[in-house]
């Protein structure tokens, strides 16, 4: 029972990033932008957010610079898709190449600045990101251990999707935000401004997956920094999306069990020994781990595209660049 | 909300246009037009396709920007710079293509970017559901976009303009895809409007429309307004001259030709659909160069089925079609393209079938006549000729060769895909609803290159809607009910009636033109 509990806790450990970096590509997604650039963005903001944390040893404002980093990445990608227009894809390719190779060489700068070239957060600032066991509810047996005995950002992470699937379907802002995702050409007609509502949600978008950097960078690597560390979870975010049919409420349940498919391969062992029955798991090729996330979206595309809802779909608009005078 | 019922006096100038110019590229679209909007009128604006009247008119809905002149609302020179500014002004417009968010409720699309406050509350469906009853239409405001028939689409379109408080009231075809009931429903609102004082335009290409409910029109040609008119004092003879440029006599022209050999023989044909539905039943009749064969019936009497079947894209369940003396079952559409049987069909969106949008006219003629594989490269040169050619024969409107097929205005696309398909010099030619949708002027040069292919010793095949052009355009008249030959009738003595009968059902022995000749 313990490995199954000890596998929940890690899953949802492993799902964090991802649930941040789907959080926001699906409130891009749902402006009419596809941004492959969330990878590059994770990692502008794993190492803002480490920076920032490293010299100054306060999570809040290294939160707010790993958003700032996002917001800022996005910056870039939303002047070139909505204001000159650029193709969305190759776009946010880019932006993840440039993501990768600015974490990169500030990430050796800094690693060429440190003492002993490991720059390791201080025990100051990691204490914050300590484990709380929830009152009362991380008392249930095994339940408690499993989901309420998380650090602060895991909470952060399911209030931003909860708090952002709550914007898309019931404000107003959201009904505009929507629209806009759907066809550009209507919202327009009814007096939207689809170029700021573009901005906005984009450049919100992008500090979430900032965030969602961060994560990997303050949590995963012990405190120290890795040039790295991202290492494909954008990409992975990307994919949930799908899986999530553009919902940040469903991306809750994704992120979990596409958090399990990244730790599987680590815990197939623990399985193996723990249910003799199970012990083929640990005879299975690494590489299968590693595809079993995308594989899963694969299906789940498949049978999206069998079902035919209009309303889990991806917004029409989505990866199409708006210009009101053409026809 | 209540601007509608407190507008100024009945017959002020709501707007004016003075001197608007606008082109997209090398297409000059508008070439300083005037035009005067007054309340408690309606305004038709009539014109042929690419006539330049949706142009004109999103320069008022902020969609487009004129290059140069001026636009005075209530007296004051205004700059609309986007639909905001034009809601603000009163301004709104239902467009042709229906600017709605497919997923959302009716309430949803009606209070977009209208509504206030930051939760959407549930009493937004009550008060979709009021502005309706407020003008005497009914909608479902829970009701999801893509659930619901044109109608009601454009219904909705109507309470999200009348929602913002617009009374200045601007309709872009409002009535291509409406039934005749609905029509009248729409002209009844429209009307009620026009007394509340509001200020009307109603675009259109459709005569008997604009002399039913319009005060006044304004025709467009070419770009330029040529007239203004009040309605009462004009009819349709005029109107059409004025559209066209020319006098046209409302007569379509039916050359005398003696038909020649029997091209296209279809003996018992039979055909189901993938469900096993019976689509044709034991259909015969011949097909001879030199005459314009016309099938009519109600829709989904068999048409569709009748040239897919022909061309090759439909398997036959009995029966045989022979082209001259070869049998066409089992071949490919590649190889009957290749025996000369040219097909050109208009689906209801006419970029729908046969033509790729985003690529230009040149390619679009490559699609179908260059498929022969002697080289990898395309022979890009001889399809800019032909495309050179066709846009001169078929007086297609556009900026060239290399502007993409989707930015050509309906009628001209239209035309690009006929032109095509003549242009291979085919032996037979099945033509389907190739004037849907199109404007006077366009329609006759349609006919006149059918007549022309009849002229040239091709088959033609006509399957159309209008019995009136039929009975003047066809030599004969062969009529589908349920999948079943009603009756061939000589197009020269028939009258509607007969036909609407063989169309309900009845049925005669008469089979006109198929008696074998002697000596054949
Ligand atoms: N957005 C556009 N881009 C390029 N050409 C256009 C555009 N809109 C209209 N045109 C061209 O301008 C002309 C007038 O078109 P339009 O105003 O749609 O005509 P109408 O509504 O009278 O049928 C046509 O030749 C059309 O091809
Ligand atoms: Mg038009």
């Amino acid at each position: 029972m313990n490995t199954i509990v000890n596998f929940l806790f890690a899953a949802i450990k492993a799902g964090t990033p991802l649930l941040f970096g789907t959080t926001g590509e699906i409130i891009t997604e749902k402006a009419g932008n596809l941004n492959l650039g969330v990878e590059g963005l994770m990692y502008m903001g794993a190492f803002v957010g480490f920076l920032v944390g490293f010299y100054t040893e306060s999570l809040l404002l290294s939160l707010l610079a790993a958003f700032g980093a996002g917001v800022l990445g996005s910056l870039i990608y939303a002047f070139l898709t909505v204001t000159l227009k650029a193709n969305q894809n190759v776009t946010g390719l880019t932006l993840t190449i440039f993501g990768t190779g600015f974490a990169n060489f500030f990430g050796e700068m800094l690693i060429a600045a440190t003492k002993g070239g490991a720059p390791k957060l201080s025990a100051k600032f990691s204490a914050k990101l300590a484990e709380i066991q929830i009152p009362l509810l991380s008392d249930i047996p095994y339940l408690g251990r499993a989901l309420f005995s998380h650090n602060i950002l895991v909470y952060l992470a399911i209030i931003i999707a909860i708090l952002s699937w709550a914007y898309i379907k019931f404000t107003r802002a959201g009904l505009y935000l929507r629209a806009t995702g759907e066809n550009p050409a209507a919202a327009d007609a009814s007096g939207l401004n689809v170029t700021l509502i573009k901005y906005v949600n984009i450049l919100l978008g992008g500090g979430i997956c900032g965030i969602g950097g961060a994560y990997i960078s303050l949590l995963n690597g012990n405190g120290v920094w890795n040039n790295g560390c991202v290492n494909g979870q954008g990409w992975i975010a990307v994919a949930l999306v799908i899986f999530a049919s553009w919902s940040p409420a469903k991306a809750i349940l994704g992120s979990l069990v596409f958090g399990a498919f990244t730790i599987f391969q680590v815990r197939a062992g623990d399985f193996a020994a723990e249910f003799p029955a199970l012990s083929f798991l640990s005879s299975i090729p690494n590489a299968i781990y590693v595809m079993l996330p995308f594989l899963v979206t694969a299906v789940v595309l498949i049978i999206t595209s069998i079902t035919r809802k209009r309303e889990g779909a991806q917004p029409a608009s989505c990866g199409v660049n708006y210009y009101r005078e053409e026809r | 909300m209540d601007t509608v019922t407190n507008v100024s006096a009945r017959g002020e100038i709501a707007i004016e246009l003075r001197g608007i110019t606008k082109a997209f590229g090398s297409v000059i679209a508008n070439n300083n037009i005037d035009l005067i909007i007054r309340r408690g009128e309606i305004l038709a604006l009539l014109g042929e396709n690419g006539s330049g009247k949706t142009t004109l008119m999103n320069m008022l809905s902020g969609i487009y920007h004129p290059d140069s002149g001026r636009i005075y609302v209530n007296g004051n020179e205004v700059f609309i710079r986007s639909p905001q500014d034009a809601t603000r002004l009163g301004i709104g417009m239902i467009h042709q293509h229906f600017k709605l968010v497919d997923v959302l409720t009716a309430a949803d699309n009606i209070i977009l970017g209208a509504g206030k406050g930051f939760l959407l509350r549930r009493n937004r469906f009550e008060e979709a559901r009021k502005v309706a009853e407020r003008y005497g239409m009914y909608i479902d405001p829970e009701k999801k976009i893509y659930e619901m028939s044109v109608s009601e689409k454009q219904t909705v379109e109507i309470l999200k303009v009348l929602y913002r408080g617009a009374n200045i009231l601007i309709l872009d075809e409002p009535t291509a895809v409406l039934t005749p009931q609905e029509t009248q429903r729409l002209f009844e609102i429209l009307r009620r409007m026009r007394d509340d004082g509001c200020a009307i335009v109603i675009i259109t290409h459709k005569l008997n429309e604009v002399l039913e409910i319009s005060d006044r029109v304004t025709i467009l040609r070419r770009g330029e307004s040529v007239a203004t008119v009040k309605t009462s004092e004009t009819n349709a003879a005029k109107l059409t001259e004025y559209m066209v440029g020319r006098p046209v006599t409302l007569k379509i022209e039916r050359p005398d030709t003696k038909p020649t050999e029997r091209l296209l023989n279809v003996y018992h044909l039979t055909v189901e659909d993938e469900d096993g539905v019976t689509r044709l039943d034991d259909v015969s009749f011949s097909l001879r160069g030199g005459e314009i064969l016309g099938v009519a019936g109600v829709a989904g009497s068999g048409q569709k089925e009748l040239c897919e079947t022909i061309a090759g894209l439909h398997p036959i369940k009995k029966g045989a079609i022979l082209y001259k003396k070869e049998n066409i079952e089992g071949k490919t559409p590649r190889e009957i393209i290749k025996l000369g049987i040219s097909m050109s069909f208009i689906p209801e969106d006419r970029l729908g079938m046969g033509l790729a949008a985003s690529l230009d006219i040149a390619d679009n003629m490559m699609l179908k006549s260059y498929r022969d594989p002697k080289s990898p490269f395309t022979p890009r040169k001889a399809a800019e000729e032909m495309a050179k050619e066709v846009i001169k024969k078929l007086d297609i409107v556009t900026s060239g060769i290399n502007q993409p097929v989707r930015m050509l205005s309906g009628g001209n696309v239209q035309k690009v895909l006929l032109g095509r398909e003549i242009h291979v010099n085919p032996s037979v030619l099945i033509t389907a609803y190739p004037v849907r949708g199109l404007d006077i002027g366009s329609s006759y040069v349609i006919y006149d290159a059918l007549n022309e292919q009849k002229k040239r010793g091709v088959g033609v095949l006509y399957i159309g809607e209008d019995l009136d052009v039929m009975l003047e355009l066809c030599d004969r008249i062969m009529v589908l009910c349920h999948g079943k030959v009603t009756g061939i009738l000589n197009a020269r003595t028939a009258t509607k009636e007969q036909i609407g009968l063989l169309m309900a059902g009845a049925t005669t022995n008469e089979r006109y033109g198929e008696e074998v000749v002697p000596n054949e």
